[in-house]
């Protein structure tokens, strides 16, 4: 029976499912690690099978009317809809989608300067942000250069904040910034890769090799 | 503001659907500007008819609109995300019409494309790449994959039309994707449709 279930991933990534059997394979989904990954790489495949249609192109008010409807309804709460999410818990993309306004807010404040460093991951194909809680996040692009933006008070005088690369449990000293009022934009000197995690401790000034203290915050793990 | 779409065309499609989820409209408008033909070409693909079509493409971005926020803890490409999205309303949308009609929509002639010269340069090259991968699949997989993908049926319609027992069907698609996916990997594809 359970192999049946499975073997709805290559239908379901064709959106081929009647009705019942979706909503079980969905309910699947949300327990089975090894159906997500084979989905994510199916989906990928049917998607491409979009470029393959025959080019048409749309008349141009129906960019219009998407744009004036999305317009209409940004003034209301975003909808909750929980038909068809892939697998994200709503929490931790809220958390993320928190995290994304922070640092695109402070992105979007500082467009006019074209050597943003921020904005040179961002504008790397298949570049993400990755929350860090309330703190901020981090910008990581798929080739692992990293920029910190988080919001940390100046620190006190005789001590720094330093960042971390954490990668098999091991932690890799990543930069030292001395937090402001407003948000740090920190260029980490180190590249992070998938399955890595940033973080950031409060260290004696100078910094140290390894991390003395729990972390202030802590990404969650880079997907790239 | 000029300046700002300037600036927002240099963004990956990534981080343009991180500014979709905090409400920016400029990047939904940049995000079908890279997304929207390929979306309608396939919609209409799909459901053979203009204003059904289009109906499709809207429903699919606004889904974009409310929803981006959800696609951050995704590990999936944008455009993969969105694509999944426009295919998803185009097939709801074929079925309910066929529902209506009570019969299957098949055999309609393709429509035929408008396309302009300088879309033809830049998607052109991916489409020869995505079609020759198709012609190199087993004639039953590529069935199974067109059949679906293309003309929204669904595992049990296509186990009927082709008078095989779902299982081969299931496995078909299965196998299909997954071949398709190497052989696009192959040809390099998987960098052009990065961005």
């Amino acid at each position: 029976m359970a192999n049946d279930v499975h073997a709805l991933v290559g239908p379901y990534a064709l959106d081929a499912l009647d009705e019942g059997d979706e909503q079980s394979f969905e309910q699947h989904l949300a327990l089975c690690e090894r159906c997500r990954e084979e989905l994510a790489g199916l989906r990928e495949a049917a998607a491409s099978l979009a470029y393959g249609a025959p080019r048409a192109v749309p008349p141009p008010e129906l960019k219009e009317r998407i744009l004036a409807q999305a317009r209409a309804e940004r003034s209301n709460v975003v909808p909750l809809q929980r038909r068809r999410s892939w697998s994200a818990p709503l929490a931790a993309a809220a958390a993320v989608a928190a995290c994304a306004a922070v640092v695109l807010g402070i992105w979007a404040s500082s467009l006019s300067n074209s050597k943003d460093p921020l904005e040179n991951v961002l504008s790397k194909p298949g570049s993400r942000l990755v929350s860090m809680g309330r703190a901020g996040g981090v910008a990581v692009a798929p080739d692992g250069t990293a920029v910190l933006a988080v919001a940390f008070p100046p620190a006190p005088s005789d001590k720094t904040y330093e960042a971390w690369v954490i990668d098999a449990g091991k932690a890799k000293p990543a930069g030292l910034f001395r937090g402001r009022a407003g948000t740090s934009i920190v260029e980490l000197p180190r590249r992070v890769g998938s399955g890595a995690v940033v973080a950031v401790t409060l260290e004696r000034k100078g910094g140290v090799q390894q991390p003395t203290s729990k972390p202030l915050a802590q990404s969650e793990k880079v997907t790239t | 503001m000029a300046g700002r779409s300037r600036e927002l065309v240099r963004l990956s499609d990534e981080a343009l659907l991180s500014l979709v989820a905090t409400s920016d409209e400029d990047a939904l408008a940049e995000l079908y500007d890279r997304f929207g033909g390929i979306a309608y070409g396939l919609a209409l693909r799909i459901l053979r008819d203009d204003a059904l079509a289009q109906d499709a493409v809207q429903e699919a971005f606004l889904s974009v609109w409310r929803t981006a926020d959800r696609f951050l803890a995704e590990r999936a490409r944008a455009s993969t995300w969105i694509l999944t999205l426009v295919h998803r309303r185009a097939v709801d949308l074929v079925r309910r019409e066929d529902r209506r009609r009570g019969e299957p929509l098949e055999a309609a002639p393709e429509p035929a494309a408008s396309e302009t010269v300088e879309e033809e340069a830049t998607l052109g090259f991916q489409r020869r790449v995505v079609q020759e991968a198709l012609r190199r699949l087993p004639p039953e997989q590529r069935e199974a994959l067109e059949l679906g993908y293309y003309g929204g049926l669904t595992q049990s319609q296509l186990a009927e039309r082709l008078d095989q027992p779902l299982g081969t069907i299931k496995s078909r698609m299965f196998t299909g994707l997954a071949r398709l996916r190497e052989l696009l990997a192959q040809a390099g594809l998987e960098e052009s449709f990065s961005n």
